[in-house]
């Protein structure tokens, strides 16, 4: 079930050096937000610290409140295991577990935490999650062969059914494109239009015309300076921030006009 | 010659294709010329091995004689730059060929002299009672399975432990403290471990020991920090993207270790265990203080001395007895089948790898 997030006053940091300030912003639920801007300014830093993957990075915590439907994800009790449960994330270069087969990979959620679940469940699962993915017609008759073997793009799709078989409320994507054709682009744009029915999708690119395409709600970050702390300027629908945004720094950057 | 001197000079035309300059082409050696120079320079050094030349004088000279030709007769057909690359590969060659040598010679001495008691009664019979001809190292073989196999068991696991330890979790101080003791670890002379055996088993059972578990012991010392290193860098090279993917799947920690950094290294982490186990299964000094010999069969690593293939391969040679031969086609028995052991355990390891390794079809 889709959920939605409210991030208030969230400061980001990696040990000393504070990479994001500030951040205030409502995800919706059912709705695929982008997160644009240059680079270094803090995106994938901010889009981490929404399922806690940030502080996998030693030295990497958070200050401030970030709560899913309400729960806080960053309450003392709250197991950040669980969190990524709930809260899934494609990278932004494929990465498949090479030592597994394309079955296997589509269900590790199950497999690594050692979940039993009868063959014609994880089997329904694996076609359910494929199918979602766009890559069942594909894949369909070589299930059982490594999936390291496929195609970049396919890597691609094979991840986002890793994710989406956990069935998690929340997906979050790293600018799952930019290693792809596209051809590959489009299938996983057309992808990102299916899932935001049943998926509150979080998605960061450095594509514009991506963003205008998949987006309902765009946020954009900015940067003052190197060392500098990355904060939002401006969030609001995506064809507003691309028409008439309230921020000069933001019509200079979606118009190209940046730096 | 060049087509264009066939037409009168100044009328080259535009689409006409062909060298710019008038500079001949270079030659080309026959594919087989390095041959012909080895062969050549073989026959000559054959002829003056007749005459009565040193042999030394004659393989070094030969040597060289071969590179200097190879470089010399392309010098003179193909052009410089190709000298050159002849030269290099023919350098390259001959440094391999005598990196070889000591190789060779050494598994043909082992085979050639372990090979006359390749039999059923060697692999079959212990020492019991046996003077002179006959005999096997049935109870030698034994042990140093017994005595390596328990070392294995014990350092692998801790050795595992150690690399998982300071790859996924080690940080500051007690990590780098660790890394340093392993250095240490590693540059200890083996009999160094074996007497650390025997101080520590003479604190509980008093002077006089001797025990398998106690070779196993001194084994361990030498294995574990090979083990740590191996295993180490495999972790390594794992790359963080798959901690990540599996992080985000919500998979614990140790789970994510466990089941897919361990997983993916696995064929790294058979090799390094199968290298540890080659480099500690021919230590001969720490078993002969820690286990002592025996004639006899004995099975358990923690009641009296118990033999080993290095060292009654050893006791063999240097203490042969009345009659010296069947005692040293002992030795070298016992040799070719401690080496026949570290090839079975690499072919094992080459075995893992296949089946365990990431594939991509
Ligand atoms: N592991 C890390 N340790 C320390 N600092 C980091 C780490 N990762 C990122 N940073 C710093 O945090 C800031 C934000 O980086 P981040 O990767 O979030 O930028 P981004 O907006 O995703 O950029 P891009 O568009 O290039 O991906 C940068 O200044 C970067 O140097
Ligand atoms: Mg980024």
């Amino acid at each position: 079930m889709a959920k939605s997030i409210e991030v208030r006053d969230l400061n980001i940091y990696y040990g000393a050096f504070r990479a994001v300030e500030g951040v205030t912003m409502s995800i919706r639920p059912a709705q695929v937000t982008a997160l644009i801007g240059p680079s270094g300014c803090g995106k994938s830093t901010f889009l981490r610290s929404i399922n806690r993957m940030h502080e996998v990075i030693p030295g990497a915590y958070v200050e401030g409140s970030l709560t899913l439907n309400g729960n806080d994800l960053y309450a003392p009790g709250t197991d950040p295991v669980s969190v990524r449960r709930q809260v899934g994330m494609v990278f932004q270069r494929p990465n498949p577990f090479p030592t597994m087969s394309i079955y296997d990979n589509v269900v590790a959620g199950y497999k690594l935490n050692s979940r039993k679940a009868s063959k014609t469940v994880t089997d329904e699962l694996v076609e359910r999650s494929l199918r979602g993915a766009n890559l069942w017609n594909e894949v369909k008759d070589r299930l059982d062969k490594p999936g390291a073997g496929l195609s970049g793009g396919q890597q691609q799709r094979l991840c986002i059914a890793r994710a989406i078989a956990v069935q998690p409320d929340v997906l979050l994507m790293d600018e799952p494109c930019s290693a792809l054709d596209p051809i590959s682009t489009l299938a996983i744009e057309d992808l990102i239009n299916e899932l935001k029915t049943e998926y509150t999708i979080v998605i960061v690119t450095h594509n514009m015309q991506q963003a205008a395409r998949v987006s309902d709600y765009t946020g954009f970050f900015n940067i003052e300076g190197t060392g500098k702390p990355g904060k939002l300027v401006e969030m609001d629908e995506t064809k507003t921030i691309f028409s008439q945004p309230r921020e000069k720094a933001t019509e200079d950057y979606v118009s190209g006009r940046f730096g | 010659m060049t087509t264009s001197t066939s037409k009168p000079a100044g009328t080259v035309g535009a689409g006409e294709v062909g060298p710019a300059t008038s500079s001949p082409s270079p030659g080309k050696l026959p594919p087989r010329a390095p041959w012909l120079v080895v062969g050549a320079v073989a026959s000559v050094a054959v002829l003056l091995l007749f005459v009565g030349v040193s042999p030394a004088l004659v393989v070094i000279g030969g040597l060289a004689a071969n590179i200097l030709g190879i470089c010399l007769w392309s010098r003179l057909v193909e052009g410089r730059r190709a000298a050159t690359d002849r030269m290099v590969t023919a350098v390259v060659a001959t440094a391999f060929v005598i990196a070889m040598i000591p190789l060779v010679s050494l598994l043909y001495t082992v085979v050639s002299r372990g090979a006359a008691r390749m039999d059923a009664a060697f692999f079959t019979n212990s020492m019991l009672g046996v003077v002179g001809e006959g005999g096997g190292a049935y109870h030698a073989i034994m042990g140093t399975l017994i005595v390596t196999g328990l070392a294995a068991l014990i350092s692998v696991p801790i050795g595992i432990m150690t690399a998982v330890y300071l790859v996924e979790y080690g940080k500051g101080r007690l990590a780098r403290s660790i890394t340093f003791l392993v250095d240490v670890m590693t540059g200890i002379p083996s009999i160094v471990a074996g007497l650390f055996a025997v101080a520590l088993f003479q604190l509980f059972f008093g002077p006089g020991i001797r025990l398998g578990i106690m070779g196993a012991v001194a084994l361990t010392v030498l294995m574990i920090p090979v083990v740590v290193r191996s295993v180490e860098e495999m972790l390594k090279i794992v790359p963080n993207e798959l901690r990540e993917a599996s992080y985000a799947l919500g998979v614990s920690k140790w789970r994510t270790i466990v089941k897919v950094v361990l997983r993916t290294s696995v064929a790294g982490i058979a090799t390094g265990i199968t290298l540890a186990v080659a480099r500690v299964i021919g230590e001969t000094a720490p078993l002969l203080i820690t286990l002592g010999a025996v004639t006899g069969v004995n099975f358990n690593p923690f009641e009296g001395r118990m033999s080993s293939l290095p060292v009654f391969s050893y006791y063999s040679y240097v203490a042969p007895g009345a009659s010296p031969a069947p005692s040293i086609d002992r030795a070298w028995a016992a040799a070719l089948v401690l080496m026949l052991i570290v090839m079975a355990l690499s072919l094992l390891a080459r075995l893992i790898s296949y089946l365990f390794s990431p594939k991509i079809r």
